[in-house]
């Protein structure tokens, strides 16, 4: 059989012999080899200074966009929360008022919209659920928090900001593929969003 | 102790002497906490704690802070009295040992003599064996008294395993003692000055390496280090005989074991590696200069020998049960007592019988 690497070896039960039995010579092996990764390169990442690069599309904390306009794209529809396999996502829907155009896309949005970042499992199963292209994962990290509580991230923390220039970018994540796909007729109701004009803001984690 | 009492007044200078080792021992213990993190870690291609302080030297503060922090928990069905006595003990015989080690050559300032030896008793050597004998009642009592399964399968391990290996240590001192013969530990020391005389190195260790090779053997075994540190393998005990110490009694076992790593250190490089003497010691005419070089070379020989069990901890995975009782009685043993008829033979050949 072919070997992987170069160094396997063939298992015997032959008697030891003297020196083997010595047992001395075999330690003093294994104390050269420790020996030498004392001076090897070390291979830790001193994290909050260094960073490892990370994936375009690493799934990390949600946000939910705004159109052009401002106004929140998310039409509490629930099929996040269906799609969703760690069940973290709750949601109640409203029925938007005369007036509240500039604030809410659609005629029904999302009077509260829960993500438990403890539930969570970043697999991104909402982000592609969702018809109005209102959730994404960004390459932003969860903070650590010191209650249970307050990791349930609400509609604050979830929505991205109205001012321009503080949107989170997304449009990275938008493969080529996703692209094209999103052509399709059935699509049509989302004309709005062309994510060549997607606003580029600078990346907020890094 | 003759010392103690001279004509010019009462001496205080054993007793600050025995203060700093206090404090050097304890001090060099808690580094070695510290050091030992450091070097498994390099070891391993990390780096080890580096946040507290730079390169992370506050660490052992830290550690200690913590410790004393934590809940003191003693359990209920325990024998309180033997539970607290148990760290005691392990604490107390630990920092015993020094008083015997020259730590350097004597220092005159304004004729004046500072020893730099707590006690020089003429019987040196027989009172590292017993005060390092009686360091296994604290971990037996420890272990006994927490009424807990796997504390009493850790002393009893712990005590097996010590007794098994101070025969061989024994026999191996006994070897030491003929062809020093001495038992007194600062004499034991100057027999070694420099590094060369008549033709022959001066050191122990080349006069007998296997002495030396069973001693080390030994001395790992007796400080409870990697590859016999059964009496508190955590994948088989939990934690062996201090499973049920909490907050500072667990602190002073772990302190304990440090401490006696230090001085098992100082023991081996004062038998067998010259203990102050460095080659070339005759060449400088400063007497004084000779004895702080002397005290650094200790001290370089020591941290060296503490490397040595800490890299030897990472190195090597611990033995079974049944390979360490081989190893003592049927390999160790055996192999000091025909060292022993041989350096016996040897001698009466020579002619250096007395
Ligand atoms: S990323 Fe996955 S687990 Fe997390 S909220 Fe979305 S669907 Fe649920
Ligand atoms: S985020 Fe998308 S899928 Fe979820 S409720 Fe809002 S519109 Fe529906």
């Amino acid at each position: 059989m072919q070997s992987l690497t170069n160094r396997s070896k063939q298992v015997s039960k032959k008697e030891m012999t003297f020196m083997e039995k010595l047992y001395l010579p075999a330690i003093l092996g294994g104390m050269r080899i420790t020996l030498s990764h004392l001076f090897k390169k070390k291979v830790t990442v001193s994290y909050p200074e260094q960073k490892r690069p990370i994936s375009e599309v690493y799934r990390g904390q949600h946000v939910l966009k705004r159109d052009e306009s401002g106004a929140e794209r998310c039409t509490a529809c629930g099929l996040c929360s269906v799609a969703c396999p760690a069940e973290a996502i709750t949601m109640t829907a409203a029925e938007r008022k005369k007036g509240e155009e500039g604030l809410y896309r659609e005629e029904k949005y999302a009077a509260v919209y829960e993500i438990n970042m403890l539930r969570c499992i970043f697999c991104g199963l909402c982000e592609e659920a969702c018809p109005k292209e209102a959730i994404f994962l960004t390459d932003r990290i969860v903070p650590t928090e010191f209650e249970r509580g307050d990791f349930v991230y609400g509609k604050d923390k979830l929505v991205e900001p109205m001012d321009k220039n503080l949107r989170v970018d997304v449009s990275v994540r938008q493969t080529k593929g996703v692209l094209e796909f999103k052509q399709h007729p059935q699509y049509a109701h989302n004309k709005l969003w062309d994510p060549n004009k997607a606003i580029k803001s600078k990346k907020s984690a890094h | 102790m003759t010392t103690l009492i001279m004509t010019s007044g009462f001496d205080w200078w054993p007793y600050i002497l025995v203060v700093i080792l206090f404090l050097i021992s304890l001090g060099v213990a808690a580094y070695a906490t510290y050091a030992e993190r450091k070097v498994a870690a390099f070891l391993q291609d990390r780096l080890g704690p580096n946040r507290a302080g730079p390169f992370g030297i506050l660490q052992p503060i830290a550690d200690g802070v913590k410790m004393f922090m934590k809940e003191e928990i003693i359990p209920n069905v325990s024998n309180k009295t033997l539970f607290i006595l148990g760290p005691a003990i392990a604490m107390l015989t630990a920092l015993l040992t020094g008083a015997v080690i020259p730590w350097g050559p004597d220092v005159v300032v304004d004729g004046k003599v500072y020893r730099l030896q707590v006690t020089d008793v003429n019987i040196g050597v027989l009172y590292l064996l017993g005060v390092v004998s009686i360091g296994v009642y604290g971990i037996m009592i420890g272990g006994w008294a927490s009424n807990n399964k796997y504390a009493l399968l850790g002393a009893l391990r712990a005590s097996s395993q010590m007794i098994s290996y101070e025969v061989a240590m024994g026999v191996s001192i006994v070897t030491l003692i003929m062809f020093t013969g001495t038992l007194s530990t600062a004499e034991i020391a100057q027999q070694q000055h420099g590094f060369w005389a008549d033709g022959y190195f001066t050191w122990n260790f080349f006069k007998n390496p296997l002495v030396f090779l069973i001693f080390f053997i030994c001395a790992l075994a007796e400080t409870n280090r990697t590859p016999f540190d059964l009496p508190e393998c955590e994948t088989e005990l939990v934690g062996g005989y201090h499973t049920e110490y909490s907050s500072m009694k667990l602190g002073f076992y772990l302190f304990a074991e440090y401490v006696n790593m230090f001085i098992s250190s100082a023991v081996i490089s004062l038998f067998f590696f010259g203990g102050y003497n460095f080659p070339f010691m005759d060449q400088i005419d400063n007497q004084l200069l000779v004895s702080l070089i002397g005290v650094g070379v200790m001290f370089a020989k020591t941290v060296f020998f503490i490397f040595v069990f800490m890299w030897i901890r990472w190195t090597i995975p611990r033995f079974r049960y049944d390979q360490l009782m081989n190893l003592g009685w049927k390999v160790l043993i055996p192999l000091s007592l025909v060292n022993l008829a041989i350096t016996g033979l040897v001698m009466y050949f020579t002619g250096n019988l007395e």
